[in-house]
């Protein structure tokens, strides 16, 4: 245990050095824009990504670029730039641009041709033991993306909160820490602001993302929105790529931990116990943390 | 002393429940309004289609969910159910928004034969010279307001009636514009809820706005600005 800390802690810090604003291009989803037909078509796809994410990536160029929030990551404008939820439109616009980039471009990985299906190994371990079983996770995921009022997105999450990040917006009652969770977000909101999210699954539930595809069925029966949720869990949702993201998750919570553990050992005197105690967080969550490697 | 005070909670209880049950047969449903013109003829600005669906299919499901939440609310209430009450106040406020909103749109919209998109005269035209300036600037004001809204919602020409004076105002979801500020009332209000505007315009919202002016139907913003200022 006590190998940990100061040499993970750096590594995090060289990481999260200089940074080119490539991430500020439109990027395109890992598959043609025909490639979800028939269930997401591609007109759907050419209006969705190739006008609306366009339009949120031109828009983050000009609230970022020049500007002191350059050269960050979205993750970092993100949280820097959302101030705790205010909604100052000044202080916003720039985090809202930044969320709704980063939610399509998440949002396109969750997808794939011949997607749905159960998902396997850990992640399947997880939801079982987080809802129950995996339909009633579909139930309540559903029923979140639903009652989503308004525009706005679903999320399956890990909320690992006791590692929090500054500036987050609501710091959620530890109890429920170390988790998967479904959310809902209004609008651009994106789980990342609320601090110990670490998103794994989103669907966009804005009227533009079905409205197309749903059309004919819209007019004959009125709102669709539920079809579409049912349509996206049943041929469209990538479990690869929410389980990948579930490693990913894994990883940066070994990474936090160390640094919180770094950061506590610089700044309290040293007959104070540091926050990290022993990894029964990780134990608890049934993650291998890996923190000491 | 007991047996009387259990008697008379007992009786209480029983005039109570008669009281709640005479109330849910009584309760009022709401019924989707009908539109003064054709769903076709505010074409081109805004397609015939839309208007079917908008009206026929969004607008009912409001008032169907509305409903059902006010009934949901009588059976709370009867029974004393506080967390079942407080519980309802989301469905009550997003469908029984959406109903009020969606009823003061269609009267907000007239086709051009009929009017539509004549700029207002009298006292209102008066009153947005005075306070935007001229038409153009508070038609200007209105429409990057509503642009630049995130996500759904409404973006509103109010009468302040406690200050006599005309506010642009946006509101969230189905949000009625009286949630930001108890003595606005509404003259005008404007759908930019995708819906509104997705198979015309796709994701270009300024066009939408730019066009829906051509079939504002003033004469109705006109006389409620007349009965409800000072
Ligand atoms: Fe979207
Ligand atoms: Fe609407």
């Amino acid at each position: 245990m006590a190998s940990l800390g100061l040499q993970s802690g750096f590594n995090l810090l060289i990481k999260e050095g200089p940074k080119v604003n490539a991430k500020f291009e439109l990027k395109p989803p890992p598959y043609p824009l025909n490639a979800l037909e028939p269930v997401m078509s591609e007109q759907t796809l050419e209006f969705h990504w190739g006008k609306h994410h366009r339009t949120y990536v031109e828009n983050l160029k000009k609230q970022v670029v020049g500007t002191e929030l350059d050269g960050k990551s979205l993750e970092e404008i993100i949280v820097a730039s959302y101030n705790k939820g205010d909604t100052l439109p000044a202080f916003n616009n720039a985090a809202q641009a930044c969320m709704l980039v980063w939610n399509h471009d998440f949002f396109w990985e969750c997808m794939k041709p011949g997607g749905g299906g159960k998902p396997s190994g850990e992640l399947l371990e997880l939801i079982e033991r987080d809802f129950g079983s995996f339909e009633k996770f579909l139930a309540e995921f559903k029923a979140a993306a639903a009652t989503q009022f308004g525009s706005g997105w679903a999320w399956l999450a890990y909320r690992a909160s006791k590692f929090d990040v500054e500036n987050a917006a609501n710091p959620p009652s530890p109890d429920d820490d170390n988790k998967l969770v479904i959310i809902k977000s209004p609008n651009a909101v994106n789980p990342l602001v609320w601090g110990g999210y670490y998103p794994l699954l989103t669907i966009d539930v804005w009227e533009h993302a079905y409205y197309l595809d749903f059309q004919v069925l819209i007019l004959r029966h009125g709102n669709r929105r539920p079809d579409y949720i049912s349509v996206f869990m049943d041929k469209l949702v990538s479990w690869d790529a929410v389980s990948s993201k579930l490693e990913e998750a894994k990883a940066l919570i070994a990474q936090t931990l160390s640094l919180k553990f770094y950061k506590s050992e610089l700044s309290f005197p040293l007959d104070v116990a540091p926050i990290y105690s022993g990894g029964a967080a990780c134990d608890e969550a049934g993650l291998e943390c890996h923190v000491d490697a | 002393m007991a047996t009387r005070a259990l008697l008379s909670s007992k009786t209480l209880a029983r005039v109570v429940r008669a009281n709640a049950a005479s109330h849910s047969r009584g309760l009022h449903a709401y019924t989707l309004p009908d539109l003064d013109y054709d769903y076709g003829a505010l074409e081109p600005a805004i397609s015939g289609e839309i208007m079917q669906l908008h009206h026929q299919k969004h607008h009912q499901t409001y008032i169907t969910n509305y409903n059902k939440a006010l009934e949901q609310l009588q059976n709370a209430v009867s029974k004393a159910d506080s967390p079942a009450v407080v519980k309802l106040q989301s469905a009550i406020k997003f469908n029984g928004g959406g109903h009020i909103n969606h009823s003061i749109f269609w009267k907000n919209l007239a086709p051009v034969r009929e009017g539509g998109g004549e700029p207002p005269k009298g006292s209102l035209g008066w009153a947005i010279d005075t306070h935007f300036g001229s038409f153009e600037a508070l038609i200007q004001k209105v429409n990057a307001e509503g642009a630049a809204l995130q996500g759904s919602g409404w973006v509103w020409l109010g009468l302040d009636k406690d200050l006599n004076r005309l506010v642009v105002e946006t509101t969230a979801n189905q949000d009625p514009l009286v949630t930001k500020g108890p003595n606005l009332v509404p003259l005008l209000g404007i759908d930019v809820w995708e819906h509104a505007y997705y198979l015309q315009y796709k994701n270009v919202r300024p066009d939408y706005l730019k066009n829906i002016w051509k079939v504002i139907n003033w004469k109705y913003a006109s006389e409620v600005y007349e009965k409800e200022s000072s």
